[in-house]
């Protein structure tokens, strides 16, 4: 808005304004391109997926059907799968976003032994390579006879380092020590004041988080695909990823591809529309965490 | 309690002082991290030193997986593809988020919190999702840009042959990534203060110049946080080709990317102690190559 502020009016700053929007609106169309596909491809009957253009309605609209189908094949396994991804997701996001903002206040506001070395510890291991944590917590799970379960996928998933890199740095921003001093000075308890003074201060912070986790769970495929091997623990992820394999292999005899496509949508439509409406929360926060790193 | 009951007894014992709060703070993630990062390492360290046979069970090598890992041309074909990619991928996203970050801090185009949230939606959509919807749309019977190619009557585009098979994974994710990391460049611009537009404004800097000169530098040290992210996320990649697999089984084999040759050796060659060395192995490259574009950034930050 304002670092062209001078001549808002003159020809030249107009044809700039349409030639960047234009810029804009073209890679618009390319980001919207897979979802206006799978959109598209869900209202279809598979013969239709194939036969007609791909970017537009079939003459037969089956939307309707797919999704009958979606939520009763193999006896509606895919509600199951739905339901594990929310549940999955919403415990690990959760308890990782509140062990995250204990650990960044902690590494924020207090002077403790081995702080600096802790510190470098939780940036280090966000290098680490999925496989070289997956594959050991995998066998390491499989000796207490926790694999197969919900819990093999949510206790890994409570370690989110990012989230407490984040935290600290929110804390660092939010949190005047002047107050805490003086809840001090009030004989309040460090419990109490984090409770009943920090954590409401943080809430922006705790909610950028929670999204990132959520986020980064909702989106796991390699842990789920690890420990699991029951279908009915699986999150979307990783069925619609088996149900997509054995349709292209032609091995699913029933499985069709028009399924896999309405599968596609329902699982990413919620997440957008959350996406949508929890906006304010994650532009907030991203930026948040931006101004100090 | 109630606040007031606190300001009558100022010298009330607590019973959390400042020297152990912060170690109760710490306690729950640190728990978590011990058991689901710490023990897991050590334990995948510890496969790694060891070999299993059908004949003469387990026995303890030393080094020898890591000395089989250098020399292992599977994994490093895949470090060098994986160095391709990046060197493709990394600065197509992060330029494109760049670029759009600015011009739209710069406020002169029209529907800027459109573009802004729409461009991040696909951050959403997991990258299993992404890979399958795209494996669609490049596919050759059915795949709409086929459909476009045969209808204009030009040769169908192919997606999986050893020269595309690279572009058209990066497309995936720059697709996924191209907004988080925009959004991250964006915010970091509104948070410079306006007091310097003011003043270079002043000063007749056109919008252009000034995005650039002032701007820009300003959020460096944000662009060098995401470049390493973005190289960590790079070498990790695994989901996007082992989605594609089935689709292009001439070009992407089980050890295209080191990731998937851990996954394969670990699960379908039950090999978990070379998967543990490989593991390390790809570790040490993410994190010397961290380390040296950090170093490089830094000495370019301040020359």
């Amino acid at each position: 808005m304002s670092i062209v502020g001078k001549n808002f009016t003159s020809a030249r700053f107009r044809r700039n304004r349409w030639l960047l929007t234009g810029v804009l609106a073209l890679y618009f169309v390319y980001t919207f391109l897979p979802i206006w596909y799978v959109i598209t491809a869900s209202t279809k009957t598979n013969p239709d997926l194939f036969s007609s253009f791909g970017l537009w309605f079939a003459g037969d609209f089956h939307l309707w059907d797919n999704l009958r189908d979606l939520f009763t094949i193999q006896n509606g396994i895919f509600r199951l799968w739905l339901w594990n991804t929310f549940y999955y997701s919403v415990v690990s996001a959760v308890c990782a976003a509140l062990f995250a903002t204990f650990a960044g206040y902690a590494f924020a506001k207090y002077d403790f032994v081995g702080k600096k070395f802790l510190f470098a510890l939780v940036l280090g291991a966000v290098m680490i390579p999925q496989t070289a944590l997956v594959i050991p917590t995998f066998l390491l799970l499989s000796k207490v006879g926790l694999l197969n379960t919900p819990l093999s996928v949510i206790l890994p998933q409570l370690v989110f380092p990012p989230g407490v890199f984040l935290m600290r740095v929110y804390v660092d921003e939010a949190i005047p020590s002047e107050l805490i001093d003086a809840g001090r000075v009030d004989g309040a308890g460090e419990l109490h004041i984090f409770s009943s003074l920090a954590f409401r201060l943080l809430m922006p912070g705790f909610t950028t988080v929670l999204i990132l986790a959520f986020v980064a769970s909702w989106n796991n495929y390699f842990l789920p695909l690890v420990v699991l091997n029951s279908s009915e623990h699986f999150p979307v992820t990783v069925g619609l990823a088996q149900w997509y394999a054995s349709a292209t292999q032609g091995s699913g005899g029933t499985l069709l591809f028009t399924v896999v496509m309405a599968g596609a949508l329902v699982s990413i439509l919620p997440v957008i529309l959350a996406f949508l409406v929890m906006q304010r929360f994650w532009q907030g926060g991203l930026g948040a965490g931006s101004v100090k790193a | 309690m109630p606040e007031t009951a606190i300001a009558k007894r100022p010298r009330r014992r607590v019973l959390v002082n400042k020297t152990i709060a912060p170690y109760l703070f710490l306690l729950p993630f640190a728990v978590l991290f011990v058991a689901f990062l710490i023990i897991p390492l050590l334990y995948a360290f510890d496969l790694s030193l060891y070999r299993s046979a059908l004949v003469g069970g387990t026995r303890f090598v030393w080094f020898d997986n890591y000395r089989r890992a250098f020399t292992d041309a599977n994994f490093w074909d895949g470090v060098i593809l994986l160095f391709k990619f990046g060197l493709l991928q990394i600065p197509i996203m992060l330029g494109l988020a760049l670029l759009f970050a600015l011009i739209l801090d710069s406020g002169i185009v029209y529907a800027k919190s459109f573009f802004r949230i729409s461009f991040f939606i696909p951050y959403a959509v997991p990258a299993v999702i992404a890979a399958l919807l795209w494996g669609y749309m490049y596919g050759p019977a059915y795949g709409p840009f086929a459909q476009l190619a045969t209808a204009v009557g030009w040769p169908k585009p192919d997606f999986f042959n050893p020269t595309t098979i690279l572009p058209a994974l990066a497309n995936i994710a720059v697709w996924e990534f191209m907004g988080y990391n925009m959004i991250i460049y964006f915010a970091a611009l509104q948070a410079i203060p306006t007091d310097l537009e003011e003043a270079s404004m002043m000063d007749g800097a056109s919008a252009f110049t000034y995005a650039i000169k002032v701007k820009l530098p300003m959020i460096v040290p944000m662009i060098i946080v995401t470049v390493i992210f973005s190289i960590i996320g790079t070498l990790q990649l695994f989901s996007e080709p082992y989605l594609i697999y089935n689709l292009a089984r001439t070009v992407i084999n089980s050890h295209f990317t080191p990731n998937f040759y851990a996954y394969t050796l670990a699960f379908t060659g039950q090999q978990y102690n070379y998967s543990a060395a490989i593991s390390f192995v790809l570790g040490g490259v993410v994190a010397i190559v961290s380390y040296a574009f950090m170093l490089a950034a830094n000495r370019g930050v301040n020359r």
